[in-house]
């Protein structure tokens, strides 16, 4: 199972002192975030992507690759690459040469994104969500499988003669996720391709994400790739961690109640109740979290929000301190005694170099039957 | 017997509440006329007022709270619906209106309403002509034609057969007769399901 975290990337006042990081430092807290994730032992460090403020991240593969240039194992994704508005030339282009660079350590979670004004800057209608992350994936995949691509669609200039360059390393593209927190239509993209699905998990009662990812099992398997257990499924959550629980909370409540999102409204205590969102002792984190299989079954991926709602950096390293020498060592361990043997492990470029290999040389043996 | 239930929606804020008295009697007039129709009628009360954070809540955050849920379950689940609201400057007042906006947008189409205002003057009464009905007409739902208002003159006159009795009757009887004629509700619709399938959605063919 991989552990890791993901940033929204947003620049947002700490109400504890009335001050916001300018771009540069919140960029750089970023960075420093994602070497900590390596530092402590965790797996994956993903980056959301938007084009509006207050948020920084608008060029993701410019902050993945510097960060794959300063890292040696963790694998970099997005959390969400926009499907929507992004051109998939483009997606494919600069995620291959990523991939290229970071030695094989990419996956990607697509996402729509759900700020209409964003759609019309990059020339899209918020209205044609569903069908742009249809077609634009089902030609991203194209493009990475695919050396030359004829392509006409609804959304983008038709392509003659094209081949997207560099090929995926080893010629084998990124693995992708997609995410949704309540659109069935993508639980059903996931499973159409037998790709991973990744509910978000956070900001939102569990009951949605036990729906959607018990839809996604049930249609990876209708579609043929196996057990509806042994579909990837991905989770976030979000945890705010002291030694005494007592002090997680009081230290905590500042950055929750002027949260963007959910600040002013329900009280920590309500949202700690009605969504995953966990604030208290390491052990509290660790139980919490162990509970998440019992309503989605065994899942490969746990990415944790660790840096939203201005908390400052040195705050957010010691977190990352407790999460990776307190927390995730003892989820590790329990998640995999857990997990029966037919329910596969996370996705990693390895494995999926071998299993196209494995595969390959099945055909092979059969044809010279 | 056919079983029925009707939920009952006020925006009072008062406690007692006239808002509340109105939604009541509007309630039991329906029930009896179903009643007289055969139909067993279950009557579900809903205070907004012991909803009010909650409703701000999800208007904050996107999603209701698990009391709210079950409340937004009753009134999409309904064979009818009183909403009863106390008339604001000209206009229903703004937890009745919040309500309704964390309605899911299909949930009431096709479902009969009977709508109802107090308010501190009689000069108030056609704002729900001109406020309440049209919301409901966007919320495509049939709003019965006997809209009741209630002004402190009609509460003043005290005997059981005053003209707001008889409106009251009418329009109960106006919303039983709606929910006679109409199919027991199949309950709230499932915001989860999958109305279409992946080659529908790459052939770029709308859902039906």
């Amino acid at each position: 199972m991989q552990f890791g975290v993901f940033t929204v990337g947003d620049v947002t006042v700490d109400p504890t002192t009335g001050r916001p990081p300018s771009e540069h430092e919140r960029i750089k807290a970023m960075v420093a975030i994602a070497l900590k994730a390596e530092e402590v032992g965790l797996d994956v460090f993903a980056t959301g992507e938007h084009h509006n403020p207050p948020f920084v991240p608008s060029s993701p593969t410019t902050l993945l690759g510097y960060i794959a240039a300063r890292t040696e194992r963790l694998l970099l994704s997005t959390s969400t690459t926009l499907i929507t508005t992004n051109d998939p030339v483009k997606i494919a282009e600069d995620y291959a040469m990523l991939q290229h660079l970071a030695d094989g350590r990419v996956d990607l979670i697509m996402g729509r994104g759900n700020t209409g004004p964003v759609y019309p800057w990059f020339g899209q209608d918020i209205r044609n969500g569903i069908p742009l992350a249809i077609e634009n994936y089902d030609l991203l995949r194209r493009l990475w499988r695919e050396d030359v691509v004829d392509w006409e669609g609804k959304f983008r200039t038709p392509l003659q003669s094209f081949t997207s360059t560099p090929r995926p390393l080893d010629g084998v593209p990124p693995f992708v996720w997609h995410g949704s927190i309540r659109s069935p239509e993508i639980a059903e993209q996931a499973a159409y391709y037998g790709d991973g699905f990744f509910a978000n998990h956070i900001f939102w009662p569990k009951e949605h994400t036990q729906r959607m990812v018990g839809l996604y099992r049930q249609r990876y398997a209708h579609y043929g790739h196996g057990s509806p257990e042994q579909a990837i499924v991905g989770l976030g959550g979000q945890v705010f961690m002291r030694r005494n629980s007592q002090d997680a909370v009081r230290e905590f409540r500042p950055y929750f109640d002027n949260a963007p999102v959910y600040g002013h409204g329900p009280s920590l205590e309500e949202f700690t109740r009605e969504t995953p969102l966990t604030v208290g002792s390491p052990q509290q984190v660790i139980d919490r979290t162990l509970g998440f299989r019992e309503y989605v079954g065994d899942y490969q991926r746990q990415l944790f929000l660790m840096d939203h709602a201005g908390l400052p950096l040195k705050t957010v390293l010691e977190q990352l301190d407790l999460l990776g020498e307190e927390v995730v060592p003892v989820l590790r361990k329990e998640f995999d005694s857990l997990r029966p043997a037919h329910v596969p492990a996370a996705p990693t470029h390895a494995a999926l170099v071998a299993a196209r290999d494995a595969a390959a040389d099945l055909a092979s043996a059969e044809g010279g039957r | 017997m056919t079983r029925r239930t009707l939920a009952v929606v006020s925006a009072g804020l008062g406690q007692p509440s006239s808002t509340r008295l109105l939604a009541d009697q509007l309630a039991a007039a329906a029930r009896d006329e179903l009643a007289a129709r055969g139909a067993e009628v279950e009557i579900r009360p809903i205070q907004l007022r012991e909803h009010a954070h909650d409703v701000v809540n999800h208007l904050l955050t996107g999603f209701p709270s698990a009391a709210l849920r079950e409340v937004l379950d009753t009134v999409a689940g309904a064979d009818g619906i009183v909403a009863v609201t106390p008339i604001f400057n000209a206009s229903y007042n703004g937890l009745f209106k919040s309500f309704f906006d964390v309605v899911d947008a299909d949930a009431l189409a096709g479902r009969p309403v009977l709508i109802a205002a107090t308010g501190g003057t009689a000069r108030h009464s056609l704002a729900l002509e001109h406020a309440v009905r049209p919301m409901f007409a966007y919320l495509r739902a049939p709003v019965v034609p006997t809209a009741v208002f209630a002004a402190p003159e009609d509460w003043a006159g005290g005997g059981a057969d005053t003209a707001l009795r008889a409106r009251i009757r009418r329009a109960g009887g106006e919303l039983a007769e709606q929910v006679d004629r109409r199919p027991a509700a199949a309950g709230p619709a499932d915001p989860f399901a999958l109305t279409t399938n992946f080659e529908e959605l790459l052939a770029g063919r709308d859902p039906a």
